[in-house]
């Protein structure tokens, strides 16, 4: 399996960049189904990396490996290592709850939970005890909605249903609900795939605001998206990493044949 | 008679279908025009008109020709043998008639009786006769009518379609009305119980005794109609069946849905379905030889007094045939509940248990309390259990080792044995059987409301 990779399927080097994520030889397997091959990718510190490629190409199932949201599907095996900070995180010592702490996700529907707004900010926080009164947690829940753009909409209905916002309200709520654990890392799987355009707008701003602070990765079906938000972007095809690099480049100068054809749109 | 009628009646209207359908084969070749309806439909639409109005006219014909021969009878019987008697001894007089004519004969019925037995089987044969002469003419006539209107043009389907709507709304009619007579005659029966008791004793009196005498000189109680220990006893069992049932049919819900593997969820989920496979009267010898008994001795063990019949063992062993009930409301409940809503939570970095207690459950609480709901009103309603297993005394008491009885158990014990049908004793029955109904309907339609409005909000 290891080394069927076709020239250029390996990592383009760029040069200076402080990677918070390693992963080196990963594979993932569904029952006996691979879905993943022998993926080997650094993502930078404080900056958008995003993963593109065709339907059922594996960034999704490689993204969910990062957070080991994949160990809740039983017939899913991991393999190879994928560190955090240095940290390996499928170490068998390694505590997953605290992990996925660190390493907030959106998901692409969004999905608040059927709680009041301000419960489903204050959900993370009082799971892991991360404040000490009322008070603390209220100024959290604030501050969290404010990163997110959204305490101006809802400050005076903090206590109707998360359920009762408009899309894109709700899915800058999960945004705010991710943040609200304090993550270093924040793994977004099509965000924006269930918004108009003026809701992804406003979420991919806010997702410039959050580079500052947080590592944010990005599944999307948009490469415009991608050119848009991201310095770094990884090409995958058919549970293969083809192409990884900085944004600019993967976009003007592709170094695969394959990746080309995806972004001029001749398949996917 | 009557079967060879229907036998003959079916003979003609399948004989209709292959005629239509036959005709239809025929016009439908060498045509032109393209056949409107499938052959078949052709068939189907003249069978229904051969076989379906002269089923009507045989049932309605049924139905009016005992009173309409018995209106007859007595207007032909002689002036001064009808005039002296009243209603009820007529009605004798006309069962002596037709017991006469089927040939039972006892004693020496009186000349004129004979006479009039006679005319009676008569008259039963001639309208026996006529109707089978008339049904089989309609039935015919239907046939040939239909038959004549095939033409390529003629829409025997949408004929057909029409019929079986036609067909389809007398059944959910006659269901409903069937409900509606029930809960008629249940009211009208109360109401007569409560010219006799008051409205005020039977819901408010503390004291239920309904035995009164029926024959002079019959030594009983003096008749109280105070059905509070009643309702108490029913609640107290229900309570104790849910308090027995709600925790293990939810927890094993939960451990069905969230940590069992696929491969023992379906081992367990369907052994767990025979549990409410098992009939009543077995969970209640169940109750009775077996529960009851180790209760007792366990209390004795320990110093308590338990009564052989319990609520407590009534209660307990209905619980346990609840517990599939809620068991599977609740799985589904929860199981229809959202992953994306598990993926969330996970994704924040909550256990499993954190995920359960603080989104599954909450998201399906209400399904989950409709479930409860629902099996409230079976535990209220559930009859066998607590006729093997409860008391028949009622009385008021708190504590569970006393016996207590309940609505359904009275409601069985007022109607066992012979009692004439005006006594209040025998009203009873109805009128608790009308609590019960309306008790458990209210249940059902909150149960139902609340499952309703819980599954429209993930849609």
């Amino acid at each position: 399996m290891e080394h069927q990779v076709v020239e250029g399927s390996k990592p383009v080097t760029v040069p200076a960049l402080d990677p918070t994520i390693t992963a080196r030889g990963v594979n993932v397997f569904y029952g006996d189904k691979q879905a993943i091959f022998d993926v080997d990718v650094d993502v930078p510190r404080n900056a958008i990396t995003s993963f593109i490629g065709p339907s059922g190409c594996g960034k999704s199932t490689f993204l969910r490996c990062i957070n080991r949201m994949n160990d809740t599907i039983p017939i899913c095996t991991v393999t190879g290592d994928i560190r955090i900070d240095g940290e390996d995180i499928y170490d068998p010592r390694l505590d997953v709850v605290e992990l996925r702490a660190r390493v907030g996700m959106v998901f692409q529907k969004p999905n608040p939970f059927p709680k009041s707004i301000y419960e489903n900010i204050a959900y993370g926080p009082r799971i892991h005890g991360l404040t000490r009164s009322k008070k603390e947690l209220d100024e959290l829940v604030e501050k969290c909605l404010e990163k997110a753009g959204l305490l101006k909409e809802v400050k005076d209905r903090m206590n109707e249903p998360g359920t009762g916002l408009s899309g894109g309200q709700q899915q800058r709520l999960c945004i705010a609900r991710a943040i609200a654990t304090r993550p270093e890392v924040i793994l977004m799987d099509e965000p924006c795939s269930a918004l108009d355009p003026i809701a992804t707008a406003k979420v991919e701003e806010l997702m410039e605001e959050l580079k500052e602070n947080y590592t944010i990765i990005i599944v999307t079906h948009s490469m415009q998206q991608a050119a848009r938000v991201s310095q770094r972007t990884a090409f995958f095809h058919l549970g293969k990493l083809v192409e990884n690099g900085d944004t600019r480049q993967i976009f003007t100068n592709p170094s695969d044949k394959r990746t080309q054809d995806y972004i001029t749109g001749r398949f996917g | 008679m009557v079967v060879y009628l229907f036998l003959l009646l079916l003979a003609i209207a399948s004989s209709g279908f292959l005629l239509g359908r036959f005709k239809a084969r025929a016009a439908g070749v060498g045509q032109d025009v393209k056949m409107h309806s499938l052959d078949g439909y052709h068939g189907w639409f003249v069978a229904a008109w051969a076989g379906i109005p002269a089923v009507l006219l045989t049932l309605l014909w049924l139905l009016f020709q005992g009173p309409v021969i018995d209106w007859l009878l007595v207007g032909s019987l002689p002036a001064n043998k009808v005039q002296a008697i009243d209603g009820g001894k007529l009605q004798l007089l006309v069962s002596q008639i037709k017991s006469v004519a089927a040939g039972n004969i006892f004693s020496q019925p009186e000349p004129f009786v004979v006479e009039a037995a006679e005319r009676y089987n008569r008259w039963k044969d001639i309208a026996s006769w006529s109707l089978f002469a008339v049904a089989t003419v309609l039935a015919l006539v239907g046939l040939l009518v239909a038959r004549s209107r095939i033409s390529p043009r003629f829409r025997a389907r949408n004929g057909v379609e029409t019929i079986m709507s036609g067909l389809m709304i007398a059944c959910s009619v006659i269901a409903i009305l069937t409900t509606l007579g029930i809960v008629v005659s249940l009211l009208y029966e109360t109401l007569r119980f409560f010219d006799r008791v008051s409205v005020v004793e039977f819901f408010t009196g503390l004291n239920w005794e309904p035995q009164i005498p029926i024959r002079e000189g019959q030594v009983t109680a003096g008749g109280a109609f105070g059905a509070l220990p009643v309702f108490w006893g029913t609640m107290m069992i229900a309570l104790i069946a849910m308090l027995v049932a709600t925790p293990i049919g939810l927890f094993a819900a939960v451990y069905l849905t969230e940590y069992a593997s696929a491969r023992l969820r379906d081992v367990v989920k369907p052994l767990l379905e025979i549990l409410a496979g098992i009939p009543t009267v077995v969970y209640g010898f169940f109750a009775v030889l077996t529960v009851a008994p180790a209760m007792r001795t366990f209390g004795e063990a320990i110093g308590l007094n338990i009564a052989p019949n319990s609520a407590l063992a009534a209660g307990a062993v209905m619980g346990i045939m609840l517990i599939p009930f809620i068991s599977s409301l609740s799985d589904d409940a929860i199981n229809a509940v959202p992953q994306s809503l598990r993926d969330g939570s996970y994704g924040l970095g909550a256990t499993k248990g954190e995920t359960i207690t603080k989104v599954l459950l909450p998201a399906a609480l209400p399904g989950i309390m409709g479930g409860i709901l629902l099996a409230v009103s079976r535990a209220i309603g559930e009859t066998m259990i607590v006729v093997m297993a409860a008391g028949i005394i009622a009385a008021l008491t708190l504590n569970p080792f006393e016996p207590v009885t309940t609505v359904t158990v009275q409601i069985v014990t007022l109607l066992i044995g012979d009692s004439e049908f005006d006594n209040p004793k025998t009203l009873a029955a109805f009128a608790l059987g009308l609590v019960l109904f309306l008790a458990t309907l209210v249940l059902n339609v909150i149960a139902l409301r609340i499952v309703q409005k819980y599954r429209e909000q993930y849609d």
